[in-house]
């Protein structure tokens, strides 16, 4: 291997891992709020691609149906619990929520969308459309148990997997796709070549990661977030409620699933079911971070990219088993030198 | 339900189990037949993630393990297939013990993803080796047989698997109700008990995952056998994920919650494929979709899974029936002599980061004494304790146990040497019993372990075990609660079983934080009579307490603790003179 | 004299655990009432389940604020306000920031002002002003405490709730908290008081319950409860604490 080489393999490797970054760090923000590894986050980045795909071909994308399905439970849901407190403000506040904002969404994609919009406006509608499944999948899965032990959360994580899974191929078919990518010359930059999508891809995922930090540092909701991570009793007794910090957590999730499914959807052919693999690595990255430090996280990110992409040049048959066995010794190195781990599943 | 119908309820679940083949049909014969092997796989997954709180997905690749082991001589070399269940067995035990050695001393996340690694890779080996049949399989397995019968058809191998379910959850349940189970199933709440009571939580995390692996493998062996064929597919990272389901939908600590998670994911899955076909046609996979939502609706339900939610709707609790005759241990050595200097320790340091939560602190303990420790919340105490017990390492600072310095302690160490601990917190297992709960601090004084008690030759010393912790529940007045599962106490009353364990482990020194926390007055003055017996009978004993009528009434001795450091230590009439005290605890101006 | 809280066969269960059983309870306007009794006789169970933290049976009402029985924010809005025997605080954050989210409630109302609200609570606990940039877990017990009730009044409360404020602390820092507790008191605060310490509890409160094994043995005005010869037995009494003393000598002082 030379070094022109070498440099492909890591401006691959950088490129993918700074969509693990982005999937590492929705991981990390979802767990410390809401304790649940919430592994469809890969799912919703694949469906991302799957649904601008399909505003590409000027079709309608069944993501409009998964949306529109999990707002009607979400909705009926809501109403019998409004029914019982006979809470009309309740009521009212989550038939918008639930009802009226993803209503609004999927109008954007029903009619706004002819097949000569904008490229920017096709990503921003499929993006919108992900994000609402973000907070409907909270309501639906874990807003029930959110006291439940982190195991059983797992476990329904993913259950909800499995389900993303199963309609997954329903809506989309099993024909992977591959979406266009942002045009342009090459750059030349420090001697290495990159192209406009690689530098895209660098560059909105630094952007998202610096945002979420500022917003958790800064603002009073922010900090509320926070708060709501460290102890839901001392959160709720100040008004903070945990329910909201999770739905909150959870639009953040989405958000970053779409703009990652956005950024990886050029760069690699992805089928309904590519998700679970995507989330596993990004997963690894935020367990290298110790499921809490969000720029250690992001190093985990960078490293598992990298590693992918030497290691699919070497022995691509079994890329993902170098991948993960290599991992261990971090896990290991991790796991020893965290000091009183309360991460105990149980 | 009444008491009879539920002691013999396994027995007629045993018969139906037993009858059944005679009346169904094959194919459901068959069906079930699969179940049980799930459940054997599932009951692994037990003792691993349920009992000892390890999460694997790597379960799978255990069984696949077992299968391939025992497939490829019998298919290969032509070696009868018990040969091949021993074989198998030994390479579980080599496989987890290797992957073991280096997992178990994660934790929580780190370990689950270690597992999922492994559980991955395997897939991957087995499907690109050629000696294996690569993704083809293997195919040319013969079945088991026994005195040259050979067991083949559907009927046929329902019984052998049937006998190997019912062996396993014997060994299961002989396991979990000895020695070594006591400790396997503390380790959920955590290494801290284990440890406090001399034994070596790693070790026995290990022994989990070994015990996990090897009844995984005997699930692939029965696999391998009944199904005579083999993929990698049945043991990749999806039935891992299977298993884990089951087990978690049956409930994850009961045995029998195995069985009932393997046969209900296991049958939902089989059905909807059917059902659906009808509605959405032949193609479609949304069969998954709905047995997702069915899972996630039952664990909304019933949060620890669906046998302890039937158990509490139908069976609560009830205590078994066991004879246990209170008895002294055959005496493990005599008491130091009184005003023998047990604990000493001098400058003592601990600090976290740049908090110094414990300062040069220095005092001893004399046997035959009451040393009282106060000070308010945040002073230090605590850490100081878990300096003493070696669950922390000091930063600076000497120790000496019975005149032996302590260079570096362990808590493991510390119990051996004969120090015992009660916590702030009441450290229990919830759903042991309360006799279960005390014998755990005995562990130490038993010598029986794993296979001992498989084979049932550990009877002896369980019975001198428990007895002598009937005798120390009797001592602190709980007897009558011996059978109650220690979650059922009042906070009180757990206190006072956290003292019967600390005596249980026949300590020299016994440290007690904040025990009459909790109690009312009556309670106290029982408490306060058994210390002075238990100084009398020549124990050293410190206590951290805020009640200070009761540590008055008590200490020979007390310490004053503010901001980690000490700041008075002597007789309690000096100390409640010293006018240090007074200012800076007390609140009077001097 | 309006009643602020009324429970009435007020019960909350853990599971097969009855906690608290067949409670009633009053607490009126500008008034403390206490409610004293052993460790683990529920006085957590029941003021957690006023405040909406855990499920209960009965029925549960506050007059002056229709609704408030409906959820925490809705107690909140109302400007009830809880300090919990766990003080509860955000660990890693500073005591600014803890100070900062107990007015997270009032953010979006119209002239609230976060700069001057702070300089209350510091002008109140000097102490917590000097360490506003530390992270709460590192502050001593009665720091804690403090700062748990800094965090509280923060939102201006109508109706305060203390679990066990004086619990684990140094007896010179119990005697400062009740001082403070008095001071909130004469602002007109209405507050619920759980205490084990029954004498200073009593020596402050109106109005007083004493709770056992999950239900009222005794309910009163503070001065006859503290004159019943069964709590002077149960509770008062006994040989004559050091705390004891030491407090008398500081409200002889005072």
């Amino acid at each position: 291997m030379n070094t022109d080489v070498a440099m492909i393999l890591l401006q691959d490797g950088l490129v993918s891992g700074a969509i693990y970054i982005l999937l590492a760090t929705a991981l990390v923000l979802v767990f410390s709020v809401t304790r649940v590894i919430f592994v469809p986050q890969g799912d919703l980045v694949a469906f991302t691609a799957l649904t601008l795909s399909a505003f590409e071909a000027g079709e309608r994308p069944g993501t409009i149906w998964i949306v529109t399905f999990a707002a009607g439970i979400a909705v009926s849901l809501e109403m019998v619990e409004a029914a019982r407190w006979r809470d009309r403000a309740r009521a009212l506040q989550s038939l918008l929520r639930f009802g009226l904002v993803p209503a609004v969404v999927i109008l954007a994609a029903l009619f706004l969308v002819p097949k000569t919009a904008p490229l920017v406006w096709k990503m921003a509608v499929s993006a919108g459309l992900i994000t609402c499944l973000g907070p409907l999948i909270y309501r639906i899965v874990f807003q029930p148990m959110a006291a439940a032990s982190p195991l059983v959360l797992l476990i329904a994580a993913i259950a909800a997997h499995l389900g993303l899974n199963s309609i997954g191929l329903h809506a989309f078919g099993p024909e992977g796709v591959r979406t266009e990518g942002f045009s342009g010359a090459p750059l030349a930059l420090f001697g290495m070549i990159v192209t406009p999508q690689a530098a895209g891809v660098l560059a909105s995922s630094v952007v998202v990661v610096a945002a979420l930090y500022l917003f958790f540092r800064f603002p009073l909701r922010g900090r509320a977030l926070l708060a709501a991570a460290h102890n839901r009793r001392g959160a709720e007794i100040v008004g903070i409620s945990t329910v909201a910090a999770g739905r909150t957590v959870f639009v953040l999730a989405g958000l970053a699933a779409a703009i990652s499914g956005l950024l990886i959807g050029p760069t690699t052919t992805l089928y309904y079911d590519s998700g679970f693999i995507l989330g596993l690595k990004g997963f690894v990255g935020a367990i290298v971070g110790g499921m809490a430090v969000y720029p250690l996280a992001a190093a985990g990110a960078l490293l598992v990219g990298t590693v992918e992409s030497f290691a699919s040049f070497w022995a691509s048959a079994y890329r993902d088993v170098v991948v993960f066995l290599l991992i261990i010794p971090v896990l290991f190195w991790r796991s020893v030198s965290v000091l009183a781990p309360e991460d105990g599943l149980e | 339900m009444t008491r009879a119908s539920i002691r013999f309820a396994p027995l007629i679940a045993l018969a139906l189990a037993a009858l059944s083949p005679l009346l169904l049909p094959t194919y459901q014969v068959a069906v079930i037949t699969y179940v049980m092997i799930a459940a054997v796989a599932c009951l692994g997954l037990v003792l691993m993630t349920g009992i000892a709180g390890m999460v694997s997905f790597g379960q799978a690749a255990f069984v696949g393990l077992g299968a391939y082991v025992s497939g490829y001589l019998s298919s290969q070399l032509g070696w009868p297939a018990w040969i091949g269940l021993a074989c198998a067995v030994v390479a579980a035990t080599f496989a987890a013990g290797l992957i073991g050695a280096i997992t178990v001393r994660m934790s929580g996340h780190y370990l689950a993803l270690a597992t999922l690694c492994f559980g991955i890779s395997f897939y991957f080996l087995v499907g690109n080796s050629e000696m294996l049949g690569r993704f083809n399989g293997l195919t040319g397995i013969a079945p088991v047989s026994i005195a040259g019968l050979e067991l083949s058809s559907e009927r046929q191998t329902y019984y052998l698997v049937l006998v190997m379910l019912v062996l396993v959850i014997a060994w299961c349940r002989q396991l979990l109700s000895s020695r070594t189970g006591r400790v396997l199933r503390s380790l959920r709440t955590g290494p801290v008990i284990a440890e406090t009571f001399g034994a070596n939580a790693h070790h026995y995390r290990l022994m989990a995952f070994v015990l996990a692996a090897v009844i995984g493998a005997i699930a692939g062996w029965l696999y391998a056998h009944v199904q005579r064929f083999l993929s990698p597919t049945p043991f990749g990272l999806t039935a891992s994920i299977d298993y884990l389901f089951m087990t978690v939908i049956g409930g994850s600590g009961q045995l029998w919650g195995a069985l009932l998670g393997a046969g209900l994911v296991t049958i939902i899955k089989h059905e909807l494929q059917g059902l659906l076909k009808f509605v959405f046609g032949p193609t479609t996979r949304l069969e998954l979709l709905v047995f997702a939502a069915i899972m996630i609706v039952v664990l909304q339900k019933a949060r620890k899974g669906l046998w302890p939610f039937l158990e509490q709707r139908f069976a609560p609790h009830i205590a078994p029936v066991a004879d246990i005759e209170p008895a002294m241990l055959p005496c493990r050595c005599a008491k130091p002599e009184h005003g023998l200097t047990v604990l000493s320790a001098s400058h003592l340091r601990r600090s976290f980061g740049g908090l110094v939560a414990v300062d040069d602190i220095s005092f001893d303990v004399k046997s035959g004494e009451i040393l009282g420790i106060l000070g308010p919340n945040g002073a230090g105490k605590s850490t100081l304790f878990n300096l003493i017990s070696g669950v922390l390492s000091r930063s600076k600072g000497e120790l000496s146990f019975l005149g032996s310095p302590l260079s570096k302690v362990s808590a493991r160490d510390m119990c051996r040497r004969g120090l015992s601990r009660t916590f702030q917190h009441a450290a229990l297992v919830q759903d042991m019993t309360v006799l279960e709960n005390v014998a755990i601090g005995a562990t130490h004084l038993g010598r029986r372990g794993l296979f001992a008690s498989s084979l049932r030759l550990d009877r002896a010393e369980e019975r001198q075990l428990l007895g002598w912790s009937m005798h120390l529940l009797d001592r602190v007045g709980l007897a009558d609660k011996a059978f109650e599962l220690a979650g059922n106490l009042s906070l009180g009353h757990q206190r006072l079983v956290e003292i019967a364990r600390a005596l249980a482990a026949a300590p020299d020194l016994l440290l007690l934080d904040e025990p009459a926390a909790g109690l009312r007055t009556n309670e106290k003055a029982v408490l306060s009579d058994l210390l002075v017996e238990l100084r009398a009978e020549g124990l050293a004993i410190v206590l951290v307490e805020h009640d200070m009528d009761f540590v008055f009434g008590l200490a020979n001795r007390l310490m004053v603790m503010n901001f980690g450091r000490r700041i008075a230590f002597g007789r309690p009439e000096e100390v409640r003179a010293d006018t240090g005290v007074q200012e800076a605890y007390l609140g009077v101006a001097a | 004299m309006t009643a602020l809280l009324q429970i009435e066969r007020f019960s909350v269960r853990y599971g097969r655990l009855l906690a608290v059983k067949d409670v009633s309870l009053e607490a009126h306007a500008g008034e403390v009432t206490t409610v004293i009794g052993p460790n683990g006789a529920g006085k957590t169970s029941l003021v957690n389940a006023i405040m909406g933290l855990v499920p209960f049976e009965g029925s549960l009402a506050f007059p002056a604020w229709p609704g408030a029985s409906r959820s925490i924010e809705a107690r909140i809005r109302a400007r009830i306000s809880l300090v919990p025997e766990t003080r509860d605080l955000f660990g890693p954050m500073s005591v600014l920031d803890n100070l900062r989210l107990g007015a997270f409630a009032l953010r979006r109302e119209a002239g609230f002002d976060m700069a001057s609200r702070l300089a209350e609570i510091f002008a109140l606990f000097p102490r917590l002003a000097e360490r506003r940039d530390q992270r709460a877990d590192t502050l001593s017990g009665g720091e804690r405490q403090m700062l748990a009730l800094g965090r509280a009044l923060m939102l201006r409360p109508s109706f305060l709730m203390l679990d066990e404020p004086s619990l684990g602390l140094a007896p010179m820092i119990v005697a400062e908290m009740f001082r403070i507790i008095q001071r909130l008191k004469d602002d007109g605060v209405s507050i619920l008081l759980i205490e084990q310490n029954a004498r200073a509890a009593l020596r402050i409160s109106d109005r007083a319950y004493v709770l056992e094994n999950g239900a009222v043995h005794l309910a009163g005005k503070a001065g006859e409860i503290a004159a019943d010869p069964r709590v002077i037995d149960a509770y008062l009494g006994g040989s004559m604490a050091l705390a004891d003393s030491g407090r008398q000598r500081v409200s002889g002082r005072r």
